[in-house]
Parts: structure tokens; sequence; C-alpha cells
């Protein structure tokens, strides 16, 4: 199965690309520290018991006062940098994975409908599409975040990963769903679709089996760049204060917090968790950019 | 023509209308007023006086017609937090936002389109290459990011601009701004490279794609057989016909500049409107959040009509598909 996806075209182009190779492998770095933090982390940043207010503010181990007990060095409250970051990223990744999952299925769901049943409902969500669209959807998240932080300002965990969720997903789905539209559109005037219904195939039936797998392509790829796009969305919406719940602290959160230590020398609570948002956000970036480009066969020509 | 006209004139009502209705209904159903006007010990009477006198006893349909009247005037009622009136609050703000918006704008401009250009026509130098490595970057790093990091080369580590705030401002017939003192350049300095970033990777990363577009076609070619000079081809005939998807990008865009405004003004604590947004929904300051909710989605419709007639009378193709 592995062999036969690298000796595919697309495996080719995998190979030969070491952009590709590059990112995937810090994506992947990314993805399993974070999956892996409460494993791999040196200490527990949320277990309160275990801070030393003694050790706050320490500067990574390579400079001056600095102790390998904490690698990159200590916050105000003597948290660990490394496993903040590691922490962090985890929740970053699965607010971001979970909005993205979450797009695609109500974006696939409404295109598919849109693109073959038509009519009405097709007109009316096109519509909704091209006002969404018009409004950037980092607006749109910091409208609904915000107003839901209002709404609900001593909200229940659960409560602000929703709001949060909801404010990412929302301005979300409607990629998936315009794409997904026009290829069914392409895809049910195609013979196959007209043989399966002459057989009295029931219109779901046709949608998910036969439709849906010649559409998944470009969900893919659109799904691994707005991966790398709510990561930042949710990055940003927590950094100026409408995104997790400061009990859970996201990559964002983190660099709110070092923010303040902005102009008092502290460098490093702001710039390591600054530097492994880059570092995560650009890889995934890449990897779409890639997969973009592969997927793409009218793009390869000429190349 | 008019038929596409009135459409979308009623597609921007429809979405103004809904909008105001959050916004109403925000205000509405969150936080009492009355309970907040009068405090925890009023009487019943009181109450009731005062619920008469806001209108709050009418059926919803007849408030919610109030409301619309108001906010067409501008009117939301005073800041729950600093008991100022909301329009005075953002009139007050709106020129910092705009100044910022403009002069991002600008930066965007007058670099993504040069750069755009010579990434097109040196395809595959190595500055080519460079400024397709600093777009990627520029298209991934998020805008609050970018800011910091340059506050922290420029104001901390360096020292040599203001790292907020918006420094020395003249008022102009009621509109500050601080273009005209070197203070007031310094403290925009910074704020409008960060809020400039991201508008200029994509005017450039789209000049350059439709340049590359533009240059393969037939008159392309004839113009070089006729022996025109390359200045005259890539700027006479070929940049030309790539400007009108960048005038609706841009246009479009200068919504998103106001958008993105709200991280940039937080960063830079730049006294904008988006700062007063941020702050708002701090302190659930609802009338301050409904007004700018209202207001910056006229913006944006406002704008979205602009871009599409533009687009109209530039592209002639448009009037011909739709006659």
């Amino acid at each position: 199965m592995l062999k036969k996806l690298l000796d595919s075209d697309i495996g080719y182009s995998f190979r030969s690309s070491p952009v590709a190779i590059g990112s995937s492998v810090i994506a992947s770095l990314c993805v399993l520290g974070a999956a892996l933090s409460g494993l791999i982390a040196p200490h527990n940043p949320f277990d309160l018991a275990s801070l030393i207010l003694s050790d706050a503010r320490l500067p990574p181990a390579w400079s001056e006062g600095g102790s390998w007990r904490y690698i990159l060095g200590t916050d105000d409250q003597g948290r660990d940098m490394l496993s903040a970051i590691l922490y962090g990223m985890r929740i970053s990744l699965l607010v971001s994975i979970v909005s993205v999952a979450l797009s695609v299925l109500i974006g696939t769901s409404l295109g598919l409908l849109a693109g073959y049943l038509g009519g009405w409902l097709d007109a009316f969500l096109m519509r909704l599409c091209d006002v969404m669209l018009s409004f950037p959807a980092i607006l749109i998240a910091l409208l609904i975040a915000g107003v839901g932080r209002a709404l609900f300002p001593d909200a229940h965990e659960s409560l602000a990963f929703g709001v949060l969720v909801l404010s990412i997903t929302l301005p979300g789905w409607v990629q998936y769903a315009r794409t997904v539209r026009a290829s069914t559109l392409v895809e049910s005037r195609k013979e196959y679709v007209l043989a399966a219904r002459l057989i009295g195939v029931s219109a779901v039936r046709i949608v998910y089996r036969h439709v849906l797998p010649n559409v998944v392509g470009p969900i893919l790829v659109l799904a691994t760049i707005q991966i790398a796009t709510s990561i930042i969305t949710e990055a940003t919406l927590s950094f100026l204060g409408v995104g997790v719940p400061p009990t859970s602290p996201s990559l964002g959160t983190l660099i709110r917090i070092g923010n303040d230590y902005l102009f008092s020398g502290e460098w490093w609570i702001l710039v390591f968790p600054g530097v492994a948002l880059v570092i995560l956000a650009v890889s995934v970036n890449l990897l779409g950019d890639w997969m973009r480009d592969a997927f793409n066969p009218r793009l390869r020509v000429g190349r | 023509m008019l038929v596409f006209l009135l459409e979308r004139v009623l597609q921007c009502l429809l979405v103004l209308l809904a909008v105001a209705l959050i916004a109403f209904l925000l205000f509405q159903y969150v936080g009492d007023p009355v309970l907040f006007i009068l405090g925890q010990d009023a009487t019943e009477e009181q109450v009731g006086a005062l619920r008469e006198s806001l209108g709050l006893d009418q059926p919803a349909l007849v408030q919610f017609g109030y409301f619309l009247l108001n906010a067409i005037q501008g009117e939301f009622g005073l800041s729950l937090r600093q008991g100022i009136a909301v329009s005075t609050l953002i009139a007050e703000r709106l020129p910092a936002t705009l100044e910022l918006a403009i002069v991002a704008a600008v930066i965007a401009l007058v670099v993504g389109i040069p750069m755009g250009v010579y990434a097109a026509i040196r395809r595959g130098s190595a500055l080519a290459q460079v400024f397709m490595a600093i777009s990627l970057l520029g298209v991934s790093l998020p805008t609050f990011l970018i800011g910091i990091f340059l506050i922290l080369l420029f104001s901390v580590a360096l020292g040599v601009l203001p790292s907020f705030g918006r420094g020395e401002v003249t008022s102009l017939w009621g509109f500050t701004t601080g273009l005209f003192g070197w203070g007031g350049i310094k403290h925009l300095i910074l704020p409008s490279i960060t809020l400039a970033v991201f508008q200029l990777t994509l005017i450039m990363r789209l000049v350059r794609t439709e340049m590359l577009e533009v240059l393969r076609m037939d008159y392309i070619r004839f113009a070089r057989a006729r022996g025109l000079r390359q200045r005259s081809i890539y700027f006479g005939h070929a940049l030309k016909n790539t400007l009108v998807p960048v005038i609706t990008i841009t246009g479009l865009q200068l919504g998103g500049l106001i958008a993105f405004a709200i991280i940039t003004e937080t960063v830079f604590q730049w006294p904008g409107m988006g700062l007063l947004f941020i702050q708002a929904v701090n302190f659930a300051d609802i009338p301050v959040m409904a007004a700018y909710l209202c207001l910056i989605s006229v913006i944006f419709v406002v704008i979205n009509l602009i871009v599409d007639l533009l687009y109209f009378t530039v592209d002639p193709r448009l009037r011909v598909q739709l006659s």
C-alpha cells in the first residue's frame, strides 16, 4: 500500500520535492509532539502543585542563569516553556482540526445537496456563500467569538471551546460547499450517474457512493490549507483574548502572556511560543501548497 | 444593467437588515438596560415608567423599527463602560483607523505591484524567488506575530521607532491625522507596515499570476514581433490588462484592512475602532459592539457594491454577457 503510494504520480512529486518532504516531516513532528505532550513534556504546566514560584522567569538553559531543568526557560509562574508550548500546540491543533473537520462535514454535505438537487436550495445556498465570502473569515470569527465572550463572560470551559470552534467553522464551510457543488454539478451529468439512476439507485446512495468519491480530492487539499489558516485564526483570537479559556492556554494565549514581557527583557516567554506557531503554521501551509500543485494536473504541465 | 444593479442593492439591504437584527437582539436580550440604569433596588413603578419611556413595553417588531431608525441616524445609545454616546466614541476613533488602513493600502499597492511585476518578468531569478519566499511567509505568518516581531526588532532591540499610540496628531476639520508631523509619522510606520504585509503579499502574488497569464497571450507576442520596447510591452500592454482583478481585490481588501486593523490596533495600542471593539468585548459593552457590528457591515457592503459596479464599468465583457 505504502509502496504503491510512493510509486504513484503524487508519490513521485512528493519524493522529488524537498520542500514537501521537509515540511511534512516538521509538521508530523509538531503533531506528534503535541499529541504525546502528556508523555514527553518534561513538566506538567497544568499541575499547579508542581510549579515552583522561585523558578519563575528563568532564562533558557544556554544563557546565563538558566538551568537544564527548563531548557527553554520558565514563564512568570515558573511554568516550563517547552512543556507549555507542547501542551499549547496540542490545544491549537485540536481546535483547528475539529473546526476544519466540522467545516468539511457541513460544507461537503451542503455542496452535494446543492449540486445534486439544484433549484431554490442551490440558489439560496450560493447566495449565502457569496455573502459570507464578502466578509473576511477572521472578521466573522472575531465577531462571533467576541459576541460569545460578551454573552458568557465566565463561560464553562466546554462552552468557550464550543463558541471558538463555531466561530472558526462558520466562515470555513463556504469554500467546501462551493467547490463540492461545482464538481457535483459536473459529475452528476456524467453517464455513470445516469446509469445508476436508470437501474434505480436511490439519490442518497448515488450522492454518497458515486459522486462523493469523485469530488474528494479537492476537499483534502482545501482541508490541509485550511488547517494552517485555522491555526492562525485560533492563535489570533486567543491573542486578542476571545479564544480558548485561560485555563487551557494555546499557543496564541502563551504569546498573549509573553507580550506583557516585551519590554522587560524576558524575551523567551514571548519568542519561543511565537517561533513554535510560525514553524507549525508555515510547515502545514507549505504542505498544503505542495498538495494543491500535486493534485492539480493542469498546473503540472509545462514544468 | 438596471436589473443587475437592483438585484445587488436588494441583496445588500437584506444583509444589512440581518446584521441589524443580530445587533438588535444583542441589545435587547443581553443585559437589562433598565436594571443597569436604575440599579438593583428600584421600585416596581420606577421600572415601569422607565420601560415605558425607553419604549421597552412596545411589541418587539415596533422596537426593532425604532432601533433601525436610530441606527440609520447613527444613534446607538450610551456606552455602558464610558457613559459617552457611542456615536461620539466612534467618531473619535474612526479617523485613526481610516488613516492606518489607507496608509497600509498605499504601501501594499506601491510595493506589491512592482514586486509582482518583477517576479513575473524575471521569473526564476534569485530575487524573484526571494520575493516568492517572502510572500509565502507573509501569507502564513499571523498579523499579530509580524507586529510583535517588528516591535521586538525596531522598538526593543534597536530602539528607533515607537511601539504604541499615535503620537501627536493634528486636527483637520474634525478629522485627526498624524501625517503632518514627524512624531505622528514615526508612530504610523510599524502599525501600517504590519497591516500592509498581508495585502502586499496578496497583491504581489496576484499581479505575478495575472502577468504570467497575460504574457502568454497572442497580442503580447505580436507586440514583441512588432519590435516594441520591453518596457512598453510590460507596462503599457501587459500590466494594464492585469489591473482589473488587482483593482477588485484591492478594493475588497480595503474592508479586510479595516477588519485586520482590529489585530494591528491591539498589538500597537492604536486608538482606533478595532481597539474600541476589543475593549468593548472585554467589558461586555453591548451598545459599542452593536454599533461596530453595524458600521463594519455597512462599510463592507458598500465596498462590495462599489467594486461590483467598478468591475462592471472596467470590463466590457461583463456588460455584453448580461444584456
